[in-house]
């Protein structure tokens, strides 16, 4: 590829996204690694702004980074090891990071044109295109006609919402501390 | 511009990243901020198809919109369930709590 502005500001987002993933799994303060999980977010910000889309890249930072990597810090804080300095990586680390290398192999071999290159023919799709056509400059507001059209999405949209209250409510329901024993006799 | 495989090549990095944490790490926050990054990774693919394969219908983006209310709601349910196990037994590590297991 070219050496444009874009491909470079490319470069710098992936490898702090990149960075950021590679810290948050070895680093060994808990704390580290959820300010490292910020800085991985804050990438995938920066790679959705260079994708035109940046609506997802504002609800990214406002929700991913301000809001469940902010929860994320607190159950750290709420739940500190009493056990000094445990071992961070299970007993099979070695295995799953072979695991994780050769499914990371087999996507790179399929997504990327390097088999075609290799000479191998009908291996993986064609994703080599470099120009795609322009964005139009109201998709987000086509993307907020989508998400109430009923033709469209306002059914996922709608319960995507009861999923989240759900999902609040129960949480709220599980911290909770439930009753206590000079409760009991008063109401229900 | 970038070629398409590359956005696809760094999510499939995060994603590997991500997988390796899910299945390496034995406290369970750092397992939920490895699934985080694996659902970002599908994140970035989407967006990326979006962008480069069907630019005028916002399906994409709107895809990608659900996948992050599934992953706060995801989030919190699972950081509510590990506050509860911290407060039984003290610790969050994910291979102390096999009261379940065989």
């Amino acid at each position: 590829m070219e050496l444009t502005a874009e491909s470079i500001v490319f470069l710098i987002m992936s490898a702090i996204t990149l960075g950021g993933g590679l810290l948050v799994v070895s680093a060994r303060n808990l704390f580290h690694a959820g300010l490292y999980l910020m800085v991985a977010l804050l990438g995938v910000a920066g790679l959705f702004v260079l994708l035109a889309a940046p609506f997802l890249a504002g609800v990214q930072v406002v929700v991913y980074i301000g809001a469940i990597a902010i929860l994320i810090i607190l159950a750290i804080m709420l739940t500190p090891s009493v056990t000094q300095l445990p071992a961070i990586f299970n007993r099979q680390w070695v295995l799953n990071l072979a695991l994780a290398a050769f499914l990371f192999v087999l996507l790179v071999s399929v997504v990327s044109p390097i088999m075609g290159d290799l000479g191998v023919d009908d291996w993986g799709a064609d994703f080599t295109e470099e120009n795609p056509a322009d964005v139009p400059a109201d998709s987000i507001v086509k993307l907020g006609e989508d998400l109430v059209d009923p033709d469209k999405y306002m059914l996922p949209f709608e319960v995507a919402s009861v999923l989240l209250m759900a999902a609040l409510i129960g949480a709220v329901l599980l911290v909770s501390p439930g009753k206590t024993k000079t409760d009991e006799g008063d109401e229900d | 511009m970038v070629p398409l495989w590359m956005y696809l090549v760094v999510a499939a990095a995060l994603f590997s990243t991500g997988l390796f944490g899910v299945l390496s790490r034995r406290n369970a926050i750092a397992i939920l901020m490895s699934i985080e990054l694996m659902l970002n990774a599908v994140n970035i693919n989407l967006v990326a198809f979006w962008r480069y394969n069907t630019p005028l219908d916002l399906s994409g983006q709107a895809f990608a919109a659900f996948v992050f209310v599934v992953a706060a709601a995801e989030v919190s349910v699972g950081l509510a369930l590990i506050i509860g196990i911290y407060r039984k037994r003290q610790s969050v590590i994910a291979e102390d709590v096999n009261m379940l297991k065989w």
